[in-house]
């Protein structure tokens, strides 16, 4: 059963789910293609997808080291927003949504992409008119942004503490009703679903040992099951780029793998209809279609490829939680995890070519590589199907930081853990 | 994480502040070597495993400390200051700094 | 007497009654009691409906693995969701109601979903509610419309929605040894590593120690076991070192030996004593680590074998021996393994009948055909349970001949009558603890379960949790544990005896009964043996994609009984072994944690508050608070009757015209001393300071070293070697973390030292025409006219008998003073200036005002420093020094930080006389339909007093060149849209005569 529909899943159901196929095929490695991604996540496969839809080239593979999906694309919050303050930022999270408003009717996959809003809660007059710049510079690029003040907030959430006398009396809120969430899994498998379809070959279980070249030109991958020439290698493993451009002897970027921890409580009535973010700290947290409060804070500050938080921060997390959501302090969380983030040194992404010859580089991704999925994968497809970045990821180089371009959202300097 | 401090002893992860890269290697005050300084402040080494980093005893001594710390596993090997671990600086260097 | 409850027997204190309510309905149970052997003993058997289908479920655990008779617990008005009856003690008054059904529990309309079983199979929602590619429901509309009912549908428990009145408590705890679970095994290492000498803190979910102890039938050193675990906690409650947590979930191992542990110090109580939380979040911080954990007993995956009545036999054994609860009169057992047969007798003991033993095994051992016909049980060898029948209780059960070597089931179907089932499908050891530290988990073929691999210097595991599952292996492997954890201490005493039946629990690999109906594996989340098949025959079979795509093992009780059996059906549908297919890390928590217990003094108190010494003065004389990053700062001081804007404007005309005063404490103060502080100086400002006389101020600037503007200041040398560095309020902390890095790490020859004095002084700016003549009026011990005290200069005097020193700088752009005096002064000196100020007419201002002048002056605070803007940008560049290299000077000038398109630093005047405000953007056409290319962003804006026009300062993209341009501001946010002339930043005094007066 290639299609999925209703009709589809009422055969199904008749027949005893008789004809449902694997999503995506486990095709053996070929000796060569057009182009290896090293990466099977949300990013590698969305590369993969637009590579083969957009630019016809199909004769792709990925390599992923594990499962598929097995990186951020299924370790994240969930939240898919295009809310930031600088126009190159802006102009590409929103292609990004664009793209996320279609997305689980191109790929015939439900990613349950719900445009539920995104609300940042401002707690004095100054933080508002920050948020009034931001919401200003979105609805100048043509995103939508709204402010709210207290008592429409009070009627959005009726569970946030809104007294005048908490210790940050919330005095307002910019509200993105276009954002909200998505099944974070489901996008890694309609994406390769999608990509395997148009004749990708996803190659799990295959790990990148080393880069065959030419010189100095990338040629290919040397991988635990046989090498795999191409004459164009496009790298996008997030948290992992460090150890692996260090195969191709790059070992200084400008990036550092930090761990980002998330929470899920046990499962609820709902009573939590948007993404929320705290603006005393660092805290969002919307709740899933299961029930769980999905959340998550700052980063643990610290280098780590561990997959694994350490216990200061979930204090610090649960704390600010309850300083907007006293009547939860009963709750209870039921798991957290760590995911390895690639935090670049302004906050914002890189999507280029190089900086070998026959490479290709898509990295740093900080807190958002989640909902910039779509438009990553669609940006960097561009960049390696035409020699060079489309308008919209022209910024994203590895020399802006060099020339002092940086695109540095949060004002925080080469200081990766502050993004 | 608990790091034993030299000058405080062991401590929790709570009270440290951590400072990033420890390899990179600041040009001289007076060094007009753009490359180097772009290097310093943008590129870090970021290995999976043993890592040299500096972190910041904030919430106790507020000295800083060369960490050898291993990025897998968090196991670490080895804590000095992180002003003995630097390079020594001689005073012709220093004078050089001052009038540069 | 309750129907269900033994005459005797077990650890329930019948001699006294406590009543609770389940659902309005009020029971009566006894001390000792769970919610779950409570309602056990008065019959009740329907406890939950299940979160897909809302199938009726029981209770099928004793502990913390119970996956389907989730509560919720009401305490007032507060609401504590998915508490597991069997982890919750009973006492007078609690109330408790079950969750996820509508109307009641009896009858529940969501069971309508069992109807499209079929259709609702693993992974469904991905392959339809897509909805029309065209129409009003494109995109995500359709989903989001179905999305409103599925969440209406799913959940399990309803949050509270008032304030939790409940207290937590964090607490820390040192020890050499930390000792988890307090079986045989735990209790003997406890022992051990206590005589050696160790400080030992033992913690035990249970609220009872002993655990299996408590429901053994063993002996242990000739006394019955609960007897023997009673002596020895007796003699470990009387030992110093010895701390024992009942109530104690260890639920987080996290980096070098530092564990979490959540103690439940009131909730078993109908009130606490005073003082006592209600929980007690515990930091551990141990030398080793015991884990004494035990192992949770597995089901079997048949169908119907979700009916309430089923039961894990270890289970159905606690509630009989410790609760002295029968679940059942007529008991079948269903078993794959030995342990079983323990359970069949221990039920037998009680007063229960067995019915019958199905073992799926076709040889049975001596021991445990020995224990059945003790227990007057007939073996049914070679057989499994096929179905189940009965509606909110089991009422019979389906018996066929299977071969546990293939996996086939042949022969005739034997229906049995029996009100309970007993199912027992091997055990797991609970190693959750260590994989949280980074183990990876060892299968055992032979035990068919993930053990722990080799003990570290850091843990060790004794007991069932070590793969010791008879209770003379456990006290031995404990003895050992302890001995090792004390730094190996030699044992004291020889190991005590256990007497019983020694049982080999090896169980046959059988998982799943391969029969027709839905048998499930995740019992909460509704995952039945078919979903993981599907999983399979769609190519999710890795062991994280399985869980991802069925959901098995995501729910409440982290697929602690379901994990295994799912692997084992996903293994056999590959034609793989478990293994293969891996096991998923374990993540903390062990078991669910409050979010309360996690902020513990935090909860109502996220961060501390920062008062300047001022503060109560402040509010005693009307002041509007604000919150400035953690500090509290008046914002105006409004007159009655007054508006904001009508205060701060007399604040600041008042100023400008007389004389206005102002708490300036908030400002991060830096001592920088040392014979090379000028030399350091130099280096982090862009201007120099070593020319800078004593007794004099100068206004700095910091760039980070990336080039871009950081903090600006005054800095006031008070000698040679001696500066008063000031930084913004907001950047106090991260300018002194800058210096520090500096000094400790860059420039560890220099010598210099950096001490944060914000909080030892108190400041007052005094500014205005009056000013001067307000300290002379006060000011003793020094004059303060012109020659004494120029701009920028520094005199020592005192004020009202307390020492002050007093710098003239200026941030109104009027004659103004900074006024510092040591923190404890600082309330005396600033009543002392009110006094003096007057009889010409001083007024306390507030931020409001000190941002009107500041705007009116052009001075830049944060919202222009503001990470993104150079000191060109700011029209900073008098202050690069190009006489000497500093923090940055190299990488402030790179291409893109010079070009002349950055947003630059501008004045705005309103020319329609209407309001400006911070965050609006600036357009060289107005668009107000379709807001387009912004050219930068208002950072402030007031109405000015001095020039009665509405004005602000701004970022514009090529400010510099734009001055006497018009624009309109673009605030589609508040709708504000207005024509505005760009000016130079320098709105009031450009030349600065006033402050030089």
């Amino acid at each position: 059963m290639r299609e999925y529909s209703a009709l589809s899943l009422i055969r199904n159901a008749f027949n005893g789910n008789r004809d449902w196929q694997p999503v995506w095929r486990k095709p053996d490695p070929k000796p060569a293609y057009d182009v290896i991604i090293v990466g099977g996540g949300g990013h590698g496969l969305s590369t993969a997808y637009y590579l083969a839809k957009e630019h016809g080239i199909t004769n792709v593979a990925i390599v992923e080291k594990g499962w598929l999906g097995s990186g951020n694309v299924g370790r994240n919050t969930t939240a898919v927003r295009s809310n930031y303050l600088l126009p190159e930022n802006n102009r590409f999270y929103e292609h990004s949504m664009d793209l996320w408003e279609d997305l689980s009717h191109e790929l015939n996959y439900n990613v349950m992409f719900s445009q539920r809003g995104c609300l940042n809660l401002a707690h004095t007059p100054a933080q508002l008119d920050d948020y009034a710049r931001r919401g200003n510079a979105l609805r100048h690029e043509g995103i939508d942004s709204e402010l709210m003040t207290p008592s429409e907030i009070a009627r959005e959430v009726p569970v946030l503490d809104m007294s005048r006398t908490a210790r940050f009396p919330i005095v307002g809120g910019l509200m993105q009703r276009s954002a909200g969430t998505a099944r974070h899994d489901a996008v890694a498998w309609g994406y390769a679903r999608g990509a395997d379809r148009l004749g990708v070959d996803i190659i799990e279980n295959c790990e990148v040992t080393g880069f065959l070249r030419d010189g100095d030109r990338i040629t290919g991958v040397q991988t635990s099951r046989g090498e795999i020439r191409a004459a164009k290698v496009a790298v996008a493993v997030a948290g992992h780029t460090g150890p692996v451009m260090k195969l191709a002897g790059i070992d200084r970027l400008p990036i550092e793998s930090q761990v980002l921890q998330a929470f899920v409580t046990e499962s609820l009535k709902p009573f939590l209809d948007t993404v929320l973010t705290f603006g005393m700290g660092h805290f969002y947290v919307a709740q899933s279609d299961k029930g769980g409060l999905i959340y998550g804070g700052a980063l643990d500050g610290y280098n780590s490829y561990a997959q694994r938080g350490n216990l200061p921060l979930v204090e610090e997390v649960m704390s600010e939680m309850l300083a907007l959501f006293p009547s939860l302090a009963s709750v209870r969380v039921l798991r957290s995890w760590g995911g390895v983030t690639d935090m670049s040194m302004d906050g914002s992404p890189i999507i280029t070519t190089g900086p070998l010859p026959g490479m290709y580089l898509n990295c740093g991704w900080c807190y958002g590589g989640f909902k910039a999925t779509p438009a990553s994968g669609w940006c960097f497809a561009h960049t390696i199907a035409r020699d060079e970045p489309h308008p919209l990821n022209a910024a994203f180089t590895l020399d802006r930081f060099y020339r002092g371009a940086v695109i540095d959202d949060k004002g925080q300097g080469a200081t990766p853990n502050l993004h | 994480m608990i790091i034993t401090c030299p000058y405080c002893g062991p401590r929790d992860l709570s009270e440290f502040a951590y400072q990033g890269d420890g390899n990179r290697k600041r040009p001289d005050q007076a060094s007009t070597n753009q490359k180097a300084w772009n290097a310093y402040v943008y590129d870090r080494l970021n290995p999976a495993g043993e890592h040299n980093e500096i972190w910041q005893h904030a919430g106790g001594c507020r000295r800083h400390l060369a960490v050898t710390r291993n990025t897998l596993t968090h196991a670490i090997s080895k804590v000095a200051f992180a002003a003995a671990a630097g390079p020594k600086r001689s005073a012709a260097r220093r004078k050089q700094g001052k009038a540069g | 007497m309750s129907p269900r409850r033994t005459a005797s027997g077990g650890m329930v204190d019948r001699s006294r009654s406590i009543r609770f309510s389940f659902d309005d309905r009020f029971y009566v149970g006894h001390p000792g009691d769970t919610l779950a052997s409570a309602l056990l003993a008065q019959g009740v058997t329907l406890f939950g409906r299940s979160f897909k289908y809302h199938r009726p479920r029981g209770v099928i655990a004793a502990g913390v693995d119970e996956p389907n008779a989730l509560v919720t617990v009401l305490r007032g008005d507060a609401r504590e969701p998915n508490i597991p009856a069997t982890m919750l003690e009973i006492h007078d008054g609690l109330t408790v109601v079950s969750q996820n059904r509508f109307p009641s529990l009896a009858f529940d309309i969501g069971a309508v979903n069992q109807l499209g079983g079929r259709l609702l199979g693993a992974g469904f929602y991905y392959k339809t509610f897509m909805g029309p590619v065209l129409g009003p429901l494109k995109g995500t509309r359709f989903w989001m419309f179905c999305e409103h009912f599925i969440r209406r549908a799913a959940g399990l428990g309803r949050a509270g929605a008032v304030a939790d009145p409940a207290r937590y408590e964090r607490m820390n705890a040192f020890c050499e040894a930390l000792v988890v679970g307090s079986g045989p095994a735990g209790l003997m290492a406890a022992k051990q590593a206590a005589a050696g000498g160790a400080r030992v803190i033992l913690a035990e979910l249970d609220p009872r120690l002993g655990g299996t102890a408590n429901w053994s039938s063993e002996t242990i050193d000739g006394m019955p076991a609960a007897d023997w675990a009673a002596a020895v906690l007796a003699e470990l409650a009387a030992m110093p070192n010895v701390r024992l947590l009942p109530r104690t979930t260890v639920w987080g191992y996290y980096d070098d030996n530092t564990l979490a542990a959540l103690e439940r110090v009131t909730d078993h109580k109908r009130t606490g004593c005073k003082g006592e939380p209600r929980q007690r979040h515990w930091t551990i911080r141990a030398g080793r680590v015991v884990l004494a954990t035990g192992a949770f007993e597995r089901p079997l995956v048949f169908p119907g074998n979700d009916r309430p009545g089923l039961m894990l036999a270890s289970a159905a054994e606690r509630y009989a021996v410790q609760f002295g609860v029968l679940p059942g009169r007529k008991i079948a057992v269903f078993a794959n393994n030995d342990g079983a047969y323990r359970s069949a007798l221990a039920l037998r003991e009680a007063g229960a009948s067995i019915v019958t033993i199905i073992d799926v095994r076709s040889d049975i051992s001596p021991a445990a055909r020995d224990l059945a016909a003790r227990a007057k049980a007939e073996i049914l060898a070679g057989q499994a349970v096929v179905a189940t029948e009965g509606g909110k209780q089991v009422s019979g059960i389906k018996v066929q001949p299977f071969d546990a070597a293939t996996g086939r089931l042949s022969g005739d179907v034997r229906a049995i009558e029996v009100d309970c089932l007993a199912v027992s499908g091997g055990w797991s050891p609970v190693i959750n603890l260590a994989s949280h530290a980074g183990a990876k988990a060892v299968w055992d073929d032979k035990m068919q379960a993930f053990m722990l691999p080799p003990a570290t210097e850091r843990w060790t595991g004794a007991g069932a949790c070590a793969g010791e599952f008879s209770t003379g292996e456990a006290l031995a492997g404990g003895a050992a544990a302890g001995s090792w954890a004390a730094g190996g201490a030699s044992a004291s005493d020889p190991v005590p005896e256990a007497g019983g039946t020694v049982l080999d629990i090896a169980p046959a690999p059988v998982f799943e009964i391969p029969a027709a109906g839905k048998a499930f594996v995740d019992l909460q989340h509704d995952v039945t043996a078919d979903d993981v098949r599907l999983a399979h025959q769609e190519g999710f079979v890795s062991v994280e994609h399985l869980k991802r795509y069925t959901t098995l093992g995501m729910a409440t009780d982290q697929g602690k009984t379901s994990n295994i059996p799912g692997l084992a059906i996903m293994a056999n549908a590959l034609g793989k072994q478990i293994p293969e297919v891996g096991t998923t890390r374990f993540r903390p928590p062990f078991a669910p944690v409050s979010v309360g217990s996690l902020a513990a003094e935090r909860y109502g108190e996220v961060r501390p508050e920062r008062l300047t010494p001022m503060h109560d003065w402040h509010l005693e004389n009307g002041a509007t608070m604000y919150s400035a990053g953690l500090w509290h700062r008046p914002m105006i001081y409004a007159k009655p009757g007054e508006t904001v804007d009508q205060a701060y404007v007399r604040e600041a005309r008042t100023t400008r015209e007389k004389a206005g005063i102002v708490d300036v404490s908030t400002l991060g103060k830096i001592a920088v001393q040392g014979p090379d502080a000028a030399d350091f100086l130099d280096r982090v400002y862009t201007n120099m300071f070593s020319t800078l006389p004593i007794g004099k101020a100068r206004y700095g600037l910091m760039l980070r070293e990336d080039g871009f503007a950081m903090d600006d200041g005054t800095t006031w040398r008070l000698a040679d070697n001696d500066f008063l560095m000031t930084t913004t309020t907001a950047n106090a902390g991260k300018v002194m973390q800058h210096l520090e890095y500096l000094l400790d790490v860059i420039w560890p020859d220099l010598k210099v030292h950096v001490t944060s004095v914000t909080d030892q002084w108190a400041g007052a700016a005094i500014g205005g025409p009056r000013a001067r003549e307000i300290l002379a009026a006060c000011v003793t011990g020094t004059s303060v006219d012109n020659d004494t005290l120029p701009f920028m200069g520094i005199v020592h005097g005192e004020i009202a008998g307390a020492p002050v020193v007093i710098c003239r700088l200026s941030f109104s752009g009027e004659m103004a003073f900074e006024v510092y005096s040591g923190a404890g002064h600082g309330t005396h000196v600033w009543q002392a200036l009110i006094k003096a100020g007057k009889p010409f007419g001083l007024v306390p201002y507030g931020l409001e005002a000190l941002g009107t002048m500041r705007i009116e002056k052009g001075h830049v605070t944060g919202a222009e420093i503001d990470g993104r803007t150079t000191a060109r940008d700011l029209h900073l560049d008098w202050m690069l020094s190009k006489k000497k290299p500093f923090v940055g000077s190299m990488m402030m000038d790179r291409e893109a930080m010079i070009s002349p398109d950055r947003l630059q630093l501008v004045g705005i005047v309103a020319l329609d006389n209407l309001p400006l405000a911070g965050g609006a953007h600036i357009v060289e056409r107005l668009d107000r339909d379709t807001p387009r290319d912004s050219i930068g962003h208002i950072t402030a804006a007031c109405y000015s007093p001095v020039f009665r026009k509405h004005i602000g300062l701004a970022l514009v993209r090529a400010g510099k060149s734009r001055h006497g341009e018009r624009a309109f501001i673009s605030d589609p946010l508040r709708g504000h849209f207005g024509p505005v002339e760009i000016v130079s930043h320098h709105f009031y005094d450009p030349e600065g005569k006033r402050l030089h007066g």
